[in-house]
């Protein structure tokens, strides 16, 4: 099970945070110091893992972006590093070409992906092609409901059927 | 960028998304964020806010939580904002309060009615949105709530919606088992859904079931066989490919399910093995993914059933991953080896080399998998090499948590291998001087009980020794300036327990130290109590030794400052203290027998010696007493209990809280926990459940008398050495590891591999530390190791002829034991550990005591082969302590009159490697022991080896040879 996604820059600044274990703000603070103090001081060459208290962080940078996933010790770390290469790949595929600005900027959107790649820490969707489609069609809606802005949402409801 | 739509930026958030990228400094951004968070608690507040501005606050307080700061002033709008009937808004209000909000916040139950309503939508996206927040949202509490919904959504028309159903019916059954054990079926029909989306999601609520009840979903063994064929044959869809690879998250899903279904499951596991084979043939091993499967597979071959062929598969597999570049796939064979070394033990020594390099790698991840595996290889012939590297990289490293962690295996390893009292008294004294605070206080108190029990039989003279050492180590350790808490409570134990007992110290010596701790540690009240106690004991002793109590002055203002204390156990502690002084010796000898800690206490819980009174008091006319049970008819004030059962049969009404429902077993245990729980052979992994059931088996069967866990010296095992099946690869002679065991130390051939691997070219260089390391660590046979160390020959020849247990020992201790508080002993060089164990430093005071520690070894040889046999065994144990603890094992073993003496253990039907056996066995095999004959058989072949030594290693014990 994963028990929480990260998204940090290269100097530390946080871009997305989704925790599916509780854990409080503070204890969340904390954790995104404790470790992007140990993931970002890692030299490349080495392994893409880190045990953390009692857990696995399995971590990739892309440019100067860390995606981070904590993981159970005995979760399959290698697994890991595609689920995180397989949000990429279909952030890349929505945003054409994804580059950091697109996360600083629609970050929600970020979040609206990841909650169709994992729900409660598990992978559900491993199909690219189902997630774009089901995020395009929430997209459209969107699309629909702001030319009709000021009719109400069961004119959204038909728009769909 | 802007384009997907869907939210009006305005100037406003993009400058604030704008500065805070730009700030150069926490502090700026803490400033910048503090403003936002003002501006919106004034803004969001506001009367009347347009839906669309009321979004983008919520947007910018999702974004002001995500740095870290707190926006809880503005969940209640969040939540607001989910009962919009407009998606768009919802869908945020969906999504920043599943970011907000805990599944234990208060606001929850504000929006479970509006979660029901939106179940029940005809749009399938508010269902999506829903569903993605019960999976976040939802609690214990409330799963009733909408779980018909739920379960009715499994059959909704769009596969995301059933998808999501079946993911949050996972939920609920991850936080409470027992909501939804009614719906387990439904995940059974779910497995045949059409839309691989839906099937695969499923995979993760059957893993989750299946690892807390194997048996009720075997029959499902076949179909699990069949999807996970059809989709190695691509069948699915090509859409959920995955770098060429054909849905490898599925594959990893099953092969995982699989590992359980299969372990420990002959039947089971050989239907699996043809889809497995496939897959590690058409994985491709260039990609990251295939790699994944690949290492899924190794995982799977090593819990299910073990297949020659597979296994083999799996070795090749490993030996590419060590042999990789990647740091990554290098991690992955380590983990991966010390899977498979469970089934298969020798499969290590193949990769030795590569497991030292990862050991002495700069990358610290992969260091700590190493230990990880060392750890779980470590036997008795290599437990102090093990021991010694871990405590010096626990030393070396700062990380609380990893510390405390490798503290534990470091004891756990001790107490079950360590080959001497003495030894497991440095290595415990080491721990606790470095992770003192990070053990649990239960190992203290183990040693603490090693110490007062001592070999538990009636050898007094090597227990007091061990006692004395202790005594001298510890107050050599004292001088230390930080020692921890737990460290020094056991110091001062054995302290007021032994302190004076060999009348080496003065009484005045000691109560000084003591004096001296508690006044170092003043704030610490345990600290202090045990001090005090231990002063008690020490003039206790005193007295009733017949010698005048002097009270130092500082234990008289340490007492009289104790008399005054706030805390009244210390009060109590002085005031005992105080009161037994002022008693003569023979009451003080009832109060505080020397030595007598270990002593039961028998409680008399009749209360038989009250008779008399009670009878007096009847015969005055007391009542008599009536058990609680016999009084239920009364109403009795006191016991509130009956009152209100009473009361409530009476009104019928029952106030208190309904039952809860039996929760079952939590589902989250890992699959190689309950792999090796189910397995034909357990092999429990949690030391304490081991520990005591061996000692209950050893007692069973050979009468220990010891039924608490303690340094045990008599069921030596060596981990690897449990394999779960008999391992099928080779035939059963060959493979079953044959040991022969005396004085705790297990000496462990392995005939096959030896064949296998005499076979095999040396490599070309190899670094000749690393090679030694290698030695002491793997011990067994392998290519590095295969030239014989004449000096290792000629000293076993040397103290074998010497013929004095005495001589031999001494040599046994410097040969095997690296000499003890030095420092880290340099272990990748054992030809210079044993130069300095021969020329003992001064400074050591362990050292000092060399002489006598020998013969207590000795004597602990004895005891614990529980044998009668004097010398016999003795000597034998010295050879076979001296071969292991050599690196030469290749040629040592190799001679026929060894193999014959192996083989004829095989023939033992005692013999521990037989499944099933394990344990119980082993010490029949014990008292039967070593009879004379082997050991002449042994003495010959020494001899033999002595004569003719090849001189390729020449400088190995070139300096115990003079």
């Amino acid at each position: 099970m994963i028990h929480f996604v990260l998204l940090v820059t290269r100097q530390g600044k946080v871009r997305l945070t989704k925790w599916y274990s509780p854990y409080s703000q503070k204890e969340r603070t904390k954790v995104i110091r404790e470790l992007s103090g140990i993931i970002l001081t890692r030299a490349p060459k080495l392994c893409n893992f880190v045990e953390w208290r009692g857990f696995k962080v399995v971590y990739k940078r892309y440019a100067g972006l860390y995606f981070c996933m904590c993981i159970n010790r005995d979760d399959n770390e290698l697994e890991i590093l595609d689920i995180i290469h397989h949000y990429v790949e279909i952030l890349d595929r929505y945003f054409g070409s994804v580059c950091e600005l697109d996360l600083i900027f629609n970050f929600h959107k970020a979040y609206y992906i990841l909650d169709e790649i994992l729900i409660a820490g598990e992978l559900q969707e491993s199909s690219k092609r189902t997630v774009i489609r089901l995020i395009d069609v929430q997209d459209t809606i969107v699309e629909v409901a702001k030319e009709q802005a000021s009719l109400v949402g069961n004119i959204i409801a038909q728009a769909t059927k | 960028m802007g384009s997907h739509g869907g939210f009006y930026q305005s100037k406003e958030f993009l400058d604030l998304v704008k500065s805070i990228g730009e700030c150069r400094s926490k502090a700026e951004e803490d400033r910048i964020v503090l403003n936002e968070i003002e501006t919106l608690k004034r803004r969001i507040s506001e009367p009347d806010i347009p839906k669309r501005k009321m979004k983008e606050y919520i947007i910018r307080l999702v974004y002001v939580e995500m740095l870290g700061h707190d926006a809880s002033f503005g969940y209640i709008h969040a939540v607001k904002m989910t009962h919009d009937d407009n998606l768009l808004v919802k869908r945020t209000g969906y999504l920043a309060v599943t970011l907000f909000l805990n599944e234990d916040h208060d606001l929850i139950i504000l929006i479970v009615n509006t979660i029901q309503k939106d179940l029940k939508s005809d749009n399938y996206l508010v269902v999506c949105a829903a569903l993605n927040a019960v999976c976040r949202l939802i609690n214990e509490e409330t799963i009733p709530a909408v779980l018909p919904q739920v379960v009715e959504l499994l059959g909704h028309s769009k596969e995301a919606v059933r998808k999501k159903a079946v993911m949050a019916l996972h939920r609920f059954y991850q936080r409470s088992p027992s909501s939804v054990s009614h719906l387990v079926s439904n995940f059974r029909k779910k497995l045949c859904d059409n839309d691989p989306g839906v099937m695969g999601a499923t995979l993760c609520p059957l893993f989750d079931l299946i690892t807390i009840d194997v048996n009720s979903y075997k029959d499902l063994v076949s179909s699990f066989v069949s999807i996970l064929k059809q989709v190695t044959e691509r069948r699915l869809p090509k859409t959920y490919d995955y770098h060429q690879m054909p849905a490898p998250f599925i594959q990893v899903k099953l092969l995982k399910i699989l590992a359980l279904l299969g372990s420990g499951d002959k039947h089971a596991s050989e239907s699996m093995y043809t889809v497995v084979g496939d897959l590690f043939r058409k994985c491709d091993s260039s990609s990251n993914i295939g790699n994944a499967v690949l290492y899924e597979c190794i995982c799977c071959v090593s819990c299910i059933y073990p297949n020659p062929k597979l296994l083999e598969a799996a070795t090749d597999v490993i030996s590419r991953f060590l042999k990789s570049d990647s740091h990554n796939l290098k991690y992955m064979g380590i983990d991966a080896l010390g899977r498979l070394i469970k089934t298969n033990p020798e499969i290590a020594e193949q990769h030795q080399l590569a497991v030292i390099d990862c050991l002495e790698d700069s990358d610290d991840t992969l260091k700590r998998k190493t230990f990880e595996l060392l750890y779980k290889m470590t036997k008795s012939s290599n437990v102090e090499v093990i021991v010694d590297r871990m405590i010096d990289y626990m030393i070396s490293i700062n990380d609380n948590h990893f510390k405390t962690e490798i503290a534990s295996r470091c004891v756990e390893l001790a107490e079950q291998f360590a080959p001497s009292n003495q030894w497991f008294i440095q290595t415990m004294n080491k721990v606790f001087e470095h992770a003192g605070d990070r053990v649990n206080i239960k190992v203290a108190h183990n040693l603490m009980r090693l110490i007062a029990e001592g070999f538990g039989e009636d050898d007094d003279t090597a227990d007091s020794q061990l006692r004395s050492s202790a005594v001298e180590s510890y107050l050599h350790i004292l001088s230390e300036p930080k020692l921890p808490s737990v460290f020094l409570q056991v110091i001062c134990w054995v302290l007021g327990e032994y302190g004076t007992a060999d009348g080496k110290f003065s009484a005045s010596y000691i109560t000084g130290k003591l004096c001296d701790i508690a006044e170092a540690y003043s704030n610490d009240e345990t600290m202090k109590a045990y001090a005090v106690t231990a002063l008690m004991k020490v003039y206790a002793f005193e007295m009733v030794a017949g010698r005048r109590v002097d009270m130092l002055p500082e234990c008289q203002s340490l007492i009289e400052e104790l008399l005054v204390s706030h805390s009244t156990d210390l009060q109590q502690r002085a005031y005992e203290l105080q009161a037994v002084i002022g008693l003569d010796a023979h009451a003080v000898e009832c109060i505080m027998p020397s030595d007598a800690s270990c002593e039961d206490i028998e409680v008399d819980k009749g209360l038989s010696f009250l008779n008399t009174y009670v009878q007096e008091s009847l015969a005055k006319g007391a009542q008599p007493y009536i058990p609680e049970s016999e009084r239920s008819g009364m109403l009795n004030v006191s016991s509130s209990q009956n009152q209100y059962h009473h009361e409530a049969s009476t009104h019928g009404l029952r106030f208190e809280a309904y039952e809860l429902p039996k929760p079952v077993v939590q589902s989250r245990i890992p699959p190689t926990a309950l792999a090796s729980s189910s397995e034909l052979v357990p092999v429990p992994e949690p030391l304490y459940s081991r520990e005591s059931q061996q000692v209950a088996s050893v007692t069973s069967v050979s009468d220990a008398g010891s039924s608490e866990l303690k340094l045990r010296l008599d069921g030596v095992q060596k981990k690897w050495g449990r394999p779960t099946y008999p391992s099928p690869i080779t035939t059963t002679t060959s493979n079953t590891t044959t040991q022969n065991t005396t004085n705790g130390v297990t000496q462990v051939d392995n005939l096959k591999t030896r064949d296998t691997y005499d076979s095999r070219k040396t490599p070309v260089e190899v670094c000749s530390e690393k090679q030694k390391l290698a030695a002491s660590l793997f011990g067994g046979t392998s290519k590095t190791e295969k030239r014989p160390s004449s000096g290792g020959h000629r000293i076993s020849k040397t103290a074998y002829a010497s013929k004095s247990s005495d001589d031999i020992s001494s040599v046994k201790a410097a040969l095997v034991q690296p000499p003890p508080v030095q420092p880290p002993p340099d272990l990748l060089d054992l030809g210079e550990s044993t130069a300095t164990s021969s020329a003992p430093p001064v400074v050591d005071p362990f050292k000092q005591l060399e002489g006598l520690l020998d013969s207590a070894q000795d004597n602990s040889a004895v005891n614990y082969g529980a044998t009668a046999a004097a010398k016999g065994p003795d000597i034998m144990s010295l050879y076979a302590e001296t071969a292991a603890g050599m690196e030469t094992s290749g040629i040592a073993y190799s001679t026929p009159t060894n193999r014959d003496d192996l083989l004829s253990g095989l023939s033992n039907p005692s013999t521990r490697s037989v499944p099933g056996g394990t344990t119980v066995t082993q010490p029949v095999q014990f008292s039967k022991g070593p009879n004379p004959k082997d050991s002449l058989e042994k003495d010959a072949m020494v001899r033999q080896m002595g004569v003719n030594p090849s001189s390729q290693n020449p400088n190995l014990f070139k300096d115990l040879l003079g």
